[in-house]
């Protein structure tokens, strides 16, 4: 089984709902990003994403750019990035997720990435500018690889959530707001018949992402899904600091926080 | 395929964009068959941007050469100054049509923008215009002429400042107002139905240089010659041609400082396949498919793809794509504006460069058109600054 759905199968059982943090791959430095991916786990996170920096990321807001940015400038490249894996697969054992724009993978080689992603020990890619119509040329050699694609839905979807959910495995990425990532004071969309609707079309655990920032609002939509995804708001943090350690420091009391913001769940 | 040409093409956006590109492609497919919507653009084209544009025959040009007959598509005669407008009515009638109160673009030499801000003013919608922070500098002419036509004009500060970021923050814009906005997008790039529905509103530039030639020289031209950004005065001219095989297709790419300097524009020079904007497309980029910074002096050429269908055309050989250097693009600037009077768009004089050297190589009863895209007042300032005079 699957790592992703072997932690879903966990949370269930212990009436528990998914922290997903992320974390942008070279951002301050390869080294900080494999110890991050720790203080993170021990914090509490059950996944986490590892953003490939891209130099045009169309679905990413001011914050995750300008880390990506960041990243590209420290010169981190995707043998790197498969390095970070691979030491935070050593030391960790929570499940990692790619976030990555399609034309990475593609320049790279699908299939040399799958290759090596699969051997760094990701568990799942998720592809923002992959709607359903392109994933035939990746689809097939991912399942083959054990890696699973995540599908994101839109609050725009709408009848096309049947066809991005069918088959689907791992989690769903459900995006909260129309938008880029980021963080936000209040997410406007009626949560409540926008996850029932996807919950029509699936079982699969749908966590909800952009612009979630703080405990409060994990507080106020932890109840309509069964996951949360925290970007930005932990690029904030981490932004804030220039030495490592009070980074890594803050870093792990922050998504504590988060943490806490998830407890207390009614089932 | 839908939507691709070949293996170019698609659609690679973030979800919350697709139900809104499925609905365009609807609207725009009804469109086109609705006498009354064609009616109102035709309308348009002829009353408010002055359609037929003159083809004219460059006879100084021409002579002075000693070869190929050259004439010019006069583009730059159109009601903004270029090409642009053919595709902004087009898609602002369409916007209206689908009762979207707010527009959005993205420009690079200013061109585009301007149109967009004419359009939005002329039927009355919001409108916002996304621009690089570098071609704001270069183009403040262009910048302010958006603002008197009462749109807002917004500074993209991300990656290299120029056409590719304000596309960035554009398609990020609409994403985030999809439901109220409609994003008319400036040439046949981006994710489907764009690049097709942005031929079909430039084809009139090749459907009436075809009939103009036809009547003047009772035959098709041997050469076309168009310059070639994202490609959409290009795509425009070419299209009604493309089963002629014996008009040649020559798109001029931007080859900037050279293309071995690295400081270019020329897609086709040292670019391979890949995705940008939500097309895959030939993209000039590094070896991990992150984009590369391109340069030239014409800030519409200043772009790092290329239409997915100029891609195709490129690969199964039907049209042939060169350069041209930002110092063979002055000099045919300075060309054409002292012997035929035509003060020609930086963009557009990289096309007549391409003409100046193919004519003298070619019999004098051989044809080439030259599509010229826009006018080049927008470009005195840098042209001035170029040859060391203070204006």
């Amino acid at each position: 089984m699957n790592s992703i759905n072997e932690k879903f199968s966990y949370l269930k059982t212990n009436r528990q709902k998914a922290l997903i943090t992320f974390i942008t791959a070279g951002d301050p430095d390869a080294g900080t990003t494999v110890k991050a991916i720790k203080s993170m786990e021990k914090a509490g996170a059950d996944i986490i994403e590892i953003g490939i920096p891209y130099s045009d990321p169309l679905a990413d807001g001011p914050t995750i750019q300008a880390s990506s940015t960041r990243a590209l400038k420290m010169g981190i490249k995707i043998p790197d990035i498969m390095d970070i894996v691979k030491k935070a697969r050593k030391i960790s054992e929570v499940p990692l997720v790619f976030l990555v724009y399609y034309n990475s993978i593609f320049k790279y080689g699908i299939e040399k990435f799958l290759e090596e992603s699969s051997k760094a020990g990701i568990d799942g890619i998720i592809i923002p500018d992959l709607p359903i119509e392109e994933r035939a040329g990746i689809s097939d050699l991912m399942s083959k690889k054990g890696i699973i694609l995540i599908p994101l839905v839109a609050p725009t979807s709408r009848e096309r959530i049947r066809a991005i959910v069918e088959n689907a495995d791992g989690f769903v990425y459900c995006v909260s707001v129309n938008g880029v990532t980021g963080t936000r004071e209040k997410i406007g969309t009626d949560l409540k018949s926008y996850m029932n609707t996807i919950a029509q079309f699936t079982d699969v655990p749908r966590a909800l992402g952009f612009g979630i920032s703080s405990a409060a609002m994990i507080r106020e939509v932890k109840d309509y899904c069964d996951g949360v995804i925290v970007g930005s708001a932990i690029i904030n943090v981490m932004s804030q600091f220039e030495d490592k350690d009070e980074m890594l420091e803050n870093l792990k009391k922050f998504v504590s926080e988060l943490k806490d913001g998830l407890s207390e769940v009614k089932i | 395929m839908k939507g691709r040409f070949g293996k170019f093409g698609g659609q690679y956006v973030p979800e919350t964009l697709m139900n809104a590109l499925i609905e365009l492609e609807d609207e725009f497919e009804n469109a086109m068959k609705d006498e009354e919507f064609l009616k109102t653009y035709r309308y348009y084209l002829k009353e408010y941007s002055g359609r037929p544009t003159p083809l004219y025959y460059a006879e100084n040009l021409t002579q002075t050469l000693g070869g190929a007959k050259i004439y010019l598509k006069r583009e730059d005669l159109n009601h903004t100054g270029a090409h642009k407008i053919n595709n902004v009515l087009g898609q602002i009638l369409l916007a209206k049509r689908m009762g979207k109160k707010r527009v959005i673009a993205e420009t690079g030499a200013g061109q585009h923008g301007v149109a967009t801000a004419t359009g939005a003013a002329k039927f009355g919608m919001e409108c916002e215009i996304f621009m690089g922070e570098e071609d704001i500098r270069r183009q403040s002419l262009n910048v302010f002429k958006m603002k008197l036509l009462g749109a807002k004009v917004t500074p993209v500060k991300t990656g290299t400042q120029t056409l590719k970021d304000a596309v960035n923050e554009a398609i990020r814009n609409w994403v985030s107002n999809v439901d109220t906005t409609f994003y008319i997008m400036g040439s046949v790039v981006g994710p489907h139905p764009y690049p097709t529905m942005v031929r079909d509103f430039q084809r009139v530039i090749g459907d009436e240089a075809r009939s103009q030639i036809l009547e003047k020289e009772g035959r098709l031209p041997d050469y076309i010659v168009a310059c070639v950004g994202g490609g959409s005065n290009s795509m425009g001219i070419f299209y009604p041609f493309i089963e002629d095989k014996d008009v040649q297709l020559i798109g001029v790419e931007a080859g900037g400082m050279g293309i071995e300097s690295g400081k270019h524009a020329a897609t086709f020079y040292g670019g391979s396949t890949g995705v940008l904007h939500g097309m895959m497309t030939y993209i000039l980029q590094d070896e991990e498919g992150q984009i590369l910074p391109v340069y030239s002096i014409s800030a519409g050429l200043d772009y790092p793809g290329v239409g997915p269908e100029h891609a195709y055309l490129k690969e199964s050989g039907r049209a042939k794509y060169v350069y041209a250097t930002d110092k063979a693009a002055l000099d045919a600037f300075m060309t054409l504006s002292k012997i035929e009077g035509i003060i020609p768009a930086l963009e557009s004089a990289h096309a007549v460069a391409h003409a100046m050297k193919l004519a003298p190589t070619l019999d004098k009863d051989k044809i080439i058109i030259v599509n010229l895209s826009g006018r080049g007042d927008k470009d005195v300032d840098i042209v001035s600054k170029f040859m060391g005079v203070k204006l």
